[in-house]
């Protein structure tokens, strides 16, 4: 039986020996390389394999050259089909994997072919040794009357064969999430697996000379299925409940991982410095305040890591200003944002001037909390910088002092906007700039 | 919900020395957060009673709690954290409805939060709370904005009054809901000086109105953003079981 049902292990042997040189080439000795520490597992290679990846595989496990694993394999199916047989139980149980094979170049398998797609070279010349392989295989058996049953026989194979190389590129697309978008081979792939084995089932019954209890035989196998479906239905259902319960507990444990990374990451680690530093409090509110930040970025933010590298809208800009004169001063900066647009080169030169206000504020404002206000009407938008501090006179400033003069109501009047400095009514200073908005 | 006035027109976060609260005024309150830490650091800031007025009667951890111990207590001013188990701030003040709608001795909600995020600000206020802090508030502002919420006063945050606006600015509504959902223009003034840090006294300076008149456009920017138009109304209703 060994022998007849060979056909699905038979293409490894026939199809190594034909493209041994088109394929093989590169992964010659490549396995070894990588320090593989502790008990390594065997794996069929889904790269670059010609049949079950089996033979690739081996070779990967052993350390061998897969020309060799191939002949082998060859060698051994030329008595009694125990090779073929070899291939076949590898091909079930062991599981397929991605090592084996460390070559890059152009891991194109049979399935290719199957699937309609430009086949290469080796796999052309591999499939036509195969099937002349078989055919003398087959011719030479001459079993007599056992001859009747191989046909069936084989046809049953390779559609088992076919079904199973499915199910591996299945896997292997999960995993590699290689989805060509394609849904129709694979598809007629399985059909067509389906197809042949019942075909062959019904040949071999049929060639058997069974043909008069056909009927019968579908009736009562049909009856079983039945049977068994009915018994094993709520065992399964049950299994795919489980199953996707603990792929749900799966994908949760891993989210509370990545939370707990992060607040590892930064918070204890703001947590660690604070107490170094718990005689400064000046250094100790920068620290929490800075991490109070970042962890309310991160947390609110669905999308972002909390740290992006360029703001592109008004509030987004504001915000990042007022972060980092807060960090570089260790003054509070609360902002207030009302309303957001795009970033044009007018609101940036007004983003610089603010930023140059919430400086001045942090600086001279006594310590004090600066607050900044910004806002997006329909035309315009306003920007308010307000600090507590002593206040501030512009014209008693020196002319050559520039900070305010020119970075702030300069720079704000070069580009069609307007500043006005005040003192503000609680005491403190306010900086007012307002801008028109580009018409777009 | 009408505004009675106030002795205190001092912003949630500047402290006023003249304007605190005068030694002999008392207002009970209850601390309702799931953080015992937080409970006890506000308890130790704000509690000492002689100091400055406010007596802690009760605390909660949770919503069940929060609810019997409102109810059992009777205090003028729950401290209310937004993030509850049970149901959260919003569902304390769903249950304390009636408490807060008595007109003898009304419970008035501060909301007390480390949350900044928009839609807790807004879920609470909507919900009936009557201002809303974050924690990062100053012992000294957060005993002034108690005894200001006692008195019957929205006290709103700067980053409070940016939400409100925004969420104001959001509402397209019709013209004939006018009234009802849009900030008329000097609530909408007064709003803006509370984002850019104003205090309510210096708001009236500015605006050449009294102090009193920016506390009712206070009250009634709060009274329009529980209920800012028709349609929210009955969104308000249906998410309460009240229809």
């Amino acid at each position: 039986m060994s022998a007849s049902s060979a056909p699905p292990g038979a293409p490894p042997g026939a199809s190594t020996g034909a493209s041994t040189g088109v394929t093989t080439g590169a992964s010659f000795l490549k396995p070894p390389d990588p320090a593989q520490a502790g008990v390594r597992k065997l794996y069929r290679s889904s790269e670059g394999r010609m049949v079950g990846g089996a033979a690739r595989g081996l070779a990967g496990h052993l350390g061998l050259p897969v020309l060799w694993v191939r002949a082998l394999f060859l060698v051994l199916a030329a008595f009694n089909g125990i090779g073929l047989l070899l291939y076949a139980v590898f091909w079930f149980f062991v599981p397929l994997g991605i090592g084996g094979v460390a070559e890059a170049k152009e891991p194109r398998d049979a399935r290719s072919w199957l699937a309609g797609r430009r086949p290469d070279k080796g796999q052309v010349m591999a499939l036509i040794a195969l099937a002349i392989g078989t055919g003398i295989l087959i011719d030479n058996l001459n079993l007599g009357a056992a001859n009747r049953a191989v046909w069936p026989l084989l046809v049953i194979a390779l559609g088992v064969s076919l079904v199973w190389r499915q199910a591996d590129n299945a896997r292997k697309a999960r995993w590699v999430e290689m989805s060509h978008g394609k849904r129709f081979w694979p598809l007629v792939r399985a059909a067509g697996g389906v197809a042949l084995v019942i075909a062959g089932v019904t040949g071999f019954i049929v060639v058997r000379g069974t043909g008069s209890h056909l009927g019968g035989i579908l009736q009562a196998a049909l009856a079983v299925l039945v049977g068994v479906a009915l018994i094993a239905g709520p065992y399964l259902v049950r299994m795919t409940q489980d199953l996707s319960a603990e792929r749900l507990m799966r994908i949760r444990a891993q989210e509370r991982a990545e939370v707990a990374a992060h607040v590892h990451d930064s918070v204890l680690h703001t947590l660690t410095l604070i107490q170094r530093n718990a005689d400064d409090p000046r250094e100790v509110s920068r620290l929490a305040r800075a991490q109070e930040r970042e962890l309310r970025a991160w947390l609110y933010r669905p999308e972002g890591t909390g740290r992006d590298d360029e703001p592109t809208t008004l509030a987004a800009a504001v915000r990042a200003a007022a972060a980092e004169v807060e960090d570089a001063h260790g003054v509070p900066v609360e902002v207030v944002c009302v309303g957001d647009c795009p970033l044009d080169d007018r609101l940036v030169a007004t983003m610089q001037a603010a930023r140059e206000a919430m400086v001045n504020g942090a600086k001279y404002g006594g310590g004090g909390a600066v607050q900044v206000y910004a806002e997006v009407e329909d035309g315009r938008i306003f920007v308010s910088v307000r600090d507590h501090g002593p206040g501030f006179d512009l014209d008693a400033v020196p002319d050559d002092r520039m900070g305010v003069r020119e970075s702030i109501i300069g720079r704000m009047r070069r580009n069609g906007g307007e500043a006005r400095l005040r003192p503000a009514p609680g005491g403190g200073t306010e900086v007012e700039l307002e801008m028109e908005r580009a018409t777009t | 919900m009408t505004d009675t006035g106030s002795a205190s027109p001092d912003s949630p976060r500047f402290t006023d020395p003249a304007q605190s609260p005068e030694s002999g005024r008392r207002v009970r309150v209850v601390l309702v957060d799931d953080h015992r830490m937080f409970r006890t650091g506000v308890q130790a800031e704000i509690g000492t009673t002689a100091e400055t007025g406010v007596e802690v009667v009760g605390e909660a951890a949770d919503v069940d709690q929060a609810v019997s111990v409102v109810t059992a207590t009777r205090p003028e001013v729950v401290l209310l954290d937004v993030h509850l188990p049970g149901g959260g701030g919003v569902e304390v003040l769903r249950r304390c409805a009636t408490l807060a709608a008595d007109p003898d001795q009304p419970v008035r909600f501060l909301a007390l939060s480390v949350s900044d995020a928009a839609d807790d600000v807004i879920g609470v206020i909507r919900g009936g709370a009557r201002g809303y802090v974050t924690k990062t508030i100053t012992g000294p502002d957060l005993i002034n904005s108690i005894f200001r919420v006692r008195d019957g006063d929205a006290v709103f945050s700067p980053r409070l009054a940016g939400f409100v606006l925004d969420a104001f600015a959001s509402t397209d509504a019709p013209p004939v809901d006018e009234d009802l959902d849009r900030l008329t223009q000097r609530e909408r003034e007064v709003l803006r000086l509370i984002a850019r840090g104003y205090a309510y006294k210096e708001i009236a300076k500015q605006l050449f109105i009294s102090v009193k008149t920016v506390e009712s456009h206070v009250s009634a920017v709060l009274r329009k953003l529980q209920l800012s138009n028709r349609h929210e109304l009955t969104r308000w209703a249906t998410a309460r079981r009240l229809v």
